[in-house]
């Protein structure tokens, strides 16, 4: 287990060196800086003198070596736009999106895996189908439509949420929204909002996951044996659909974080997301850079919780090896 | 003779379709005493399994009983709510299906299974449930079982997981059990030894069986009776040796051309000319004339039952006395 988790930190590091080495020679593509940095009537000697400043005039890999050696003594760089170093400026964003996704995800899953269940055990009742066409409505509206319906309803006409911002937070260690009720009254929208996508493929997966387990010979034979319905239906088929649903509950916290730039922006949101859209805009190259690398970690991490909660639920990957035959 | 355990009376399965309703099991009438052991025989489609899972209730929508009726000890089982038949699986009747290396679930411990089953039908508490299942383990001959209790199914072979399959059908002594083909999916080394451990526990503790294969050699060592089956009908029934070595249906005789010997060569049971019917189109009159090399113009017109024939019961109009002087009859007229 030790070895296993040790050979996959070092697989991580792999993968998010590559990360940023691929991130650092598409920025090349993105746009100048310098534009951005100084005035129209710069000479063209102002410019040239920037760009040696900031190791601009180097080839990307040079760059990319340079980023690298700085990270690894904790420096991030500094915020082109800003003026400021990236972590600071990273440091209040980065809990408001991790935030968002972290309820986002508890609610696709607290929602999602209940629904696909009861759709899956009761395939034909009109309930089991409703929820189906509405889970496609919700999958086929673009998230910013969801959002901006959400505002209009909530906000302008009921003036119950707030339309935009954190609102107030509370320090626990960071500035956080779950702490109080204004927090969530805040947070609330931007979750559902985020969540809706996520929260229709976790059911659609649990119902078809459930189909298949309860057609296999062991829940058939677990009926046989006369196991009451809880028992066949949570303990035996429910636990089988697991893995798969822990594998995209894995990669959709990924997907999450991507979808969040979406919700940030229509909530005004301040999160990474948002901060990532205004970084591209200035090619401010530091503060991509340290997104992209927050975000691999992230990735880096979850594939790991999965890997060991696999681990966990499947007793074939803990006994490999010492099986007794016979 | 003393009440039968099960009873089958006029059972007909159906499966409504698109095009029309399919009969996958048309009439049959069966019983099996306590303690002993109807052999089930029939080519793939018979309608075997479909009886089998009818008698414990699980049959498969859309798949319905039609008619007739199921009496275990007297009392109707076919038309008893789900909780109720719940509680009579496994207590009452066990079932053993095709293929062991999939009827465990793989993320469940044996003993976990074991002690889940025993506590459903049993009033035991935590140690005593796995105490016997432990019990049970060493009694279907796995060895060391108070250590193999906490293993998962991945660690057993093919026949020790078909062990342990037994074992969980008997986990609450049931009267019957309905084993399908049991040893099919197993090396054919080991199917003689389950079949053999199957027999001896059942005789051990009194159960009957309902034991549905394609071996005949299986069932001429371990049935008491047969039922031989044909297009989700009963061809015949009788003791086991009257119908092996003196069958009465001509589809039997077939059948019987040659018996493997346990354990070889099971390919040579269908070894009869063409092959059965599919539901869509099963002939009129005996659905075995377009096979049967005794046929004449009676088997065309009318569907036989089962007629006394001797030692056994046949579905075959050469037993039918009055048919046959009828079949001569029209067969006059037919040259006038
Ligand atoms: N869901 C279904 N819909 C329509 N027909 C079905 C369905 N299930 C089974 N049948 C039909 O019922 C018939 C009997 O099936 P059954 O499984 O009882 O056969 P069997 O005698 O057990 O055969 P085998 O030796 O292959 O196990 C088959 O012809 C099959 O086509
Ligand atoms: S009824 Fe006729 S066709 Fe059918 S088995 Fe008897 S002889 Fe053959
Ligand atoms: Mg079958």
């Amino acid at each position: 287990m030790i070895a296993f988790i040790i050979r996959r930190l070092l697989q991580s590091l792999l993968v998010m060196g590559t990360v940023a080495f691929i991130a650092f020679s598409l920025f090349n593509f993105v746009g100048d800086p310098v534009n951005n940095m100084v005035g129209q009537e710069a000479t063209e000697a102002e410019r040239e003198y920037i760009r040696q400043l900031l190791g601009l005039d180097q080839p990307f890999y040079i760059q990319f070596m340079r980023f690298v050696g700085n990270v690894l003594q904790g420096d991030f760089g500094q915020s082109y736009r800003l003026g400021q170093p990236v972590l600071n400026v990273l440091g209040d964003r980065v809990p408001a999106t991790l935030e968002l996704v972290f309820v986002a995800a508890v609610m696709a899953l607290v929602i999602g895996v209940p629904m696909g269940v009861y759709t899956g055990l009761k395939r034909y009742a009109i309930s089991s189908k409703l929820m189906l066409t509405i889970s496609l409505i919700g999958v086929s509206l673009p998230t910013f439509v969801i959002g901006i319906m959400l505002i209009l309803v909530f906000s302008v006409w009921l003036n119950w949420l707030p339309s935009f911002g954190r609102g107030q937070t509370v320090n626990v260690g960071w500035d956080s929204n779950l702490f109080s009720l204004e927090g969530w009254k805040s947070m609330i929208m931007p979750a559902i909002t985020l969540c809706l996508f996520q929260l229709t493929l976790v059911m659609r997966l649990v119902r078809a996951e459930m189909l298949e387990v309860l057609r296999t010979d062991y829940v058939k034979f677990a009926r046989a044996r006369g196991l009451s319905n809880r028992a066949v239906h949570f303990g035996h088929a429910l636990k089988n659909t697991l893995m798969p649903v822990i594998t995209i509950t894995g990669l959709q916290v990924g997907g999450l974080i991507a979808f969040a730039i979406i919700t940030e922006t229509v909530f005004q949101w301040p999160g990474m997301g948002l901060l990532f859209l205004q970084a591209i805009q200035f090619v401010d190259i530091p503060v991509m850079a340290t997104y992209l690398l927050l975000v691999a970690l992230v990735f880096v991490i979850i594939n790991l919780i999965v890997d060991m909660t696999y681990y966990f639920v499947d007793p074939r990957l803990r006994t490999e090896g010492k099986g007794g035959g016979h | 003779m003393a009440d039968p355990l099960l009873k089958v009376e006029n059972l007909r399965i159906e499966f409504p379709t698109r095009r029309g309703t399919l009969v996958a099991v048309d009439d049959i009438s069966l019983h099996i005493n306590k303690g002993e052991v109807l052999g089930v025989v029939g080519e793939s489609g018979a309608g075997k399994s479909l009886t089998g899972a009818s008698i414990i209730g699980l049959l498969e929508p859309p798949g319905r009983i039609a008619a007739g009726q199921i009496l275990l000890d007297g009392k109707r089982i076919d038309n008893l709510p789900y909780e109720k038949m719940r509680q009579i699986r496994g207590r009452e009747i066990g079932a053993i299906f095709q293929d062991p290396l999939t009827s465990l679930n793989p993320l469940y411990s044996v003993g976990f299974q074991l002690i889940e089953t025993i506590q459903t039908h049993l009033p035991m508490d935590k140690q005593q449930a796995r105490q016997r299942a432990i019990d049970l383990l060493a009694e279907v001959g796995i060895p060391a079982p108070e250590r193999r209790i906490d293993h998962y199914p991945h660690q057993f072979s093919g026949g020790m997981r078909q062990r342990v399959v037994i074992a969980l059908a008997l986990c609450a002594n049931p009267k019957l059990i309905i084993a399908d083909e049991p040893t099919t999916a197993l090396d054919v080394s080991i199917q003689a030894q389950i079949i053999a451990l199957l027999k001896r526990l059942c005789r051990d503790h009194g159960t009957a069986v309902m034991l549905v294969t394609h071996d005949m050699g299986v069932i001429a060592e371990t049935a008491d009776r047969v039922a031989v089956m044909y297009a989700g009908r009963i061809a015949e029934i009788g003791p086991v040796k009257e119908v092996i070595k003196d069958g009465k249906h001509p589809y039997t005789h077939g059948l019987m051309g040659s018996i493997p010997i346990l354990g070889h060569d099971t390919e040579k049971l269908t070894q009869i000319e063409g092959a059965m019917p599919r539901l869509t189109d099963i002939p009129t009159g005996c659905a075995y004339n377009p096979r049967c090399p005794k046929v004449f113009d009676r088997c065309y017109r009318d569907r036989p039952d089962l007629l006394d024939a001797g030692t056994t019961r046949a579905a075959c109009w050469l037993y039918d006395d009055d048919a046959k002087a009828a079949a001569a009859v029209t067969g006059e007229t037919a040259h006038v």
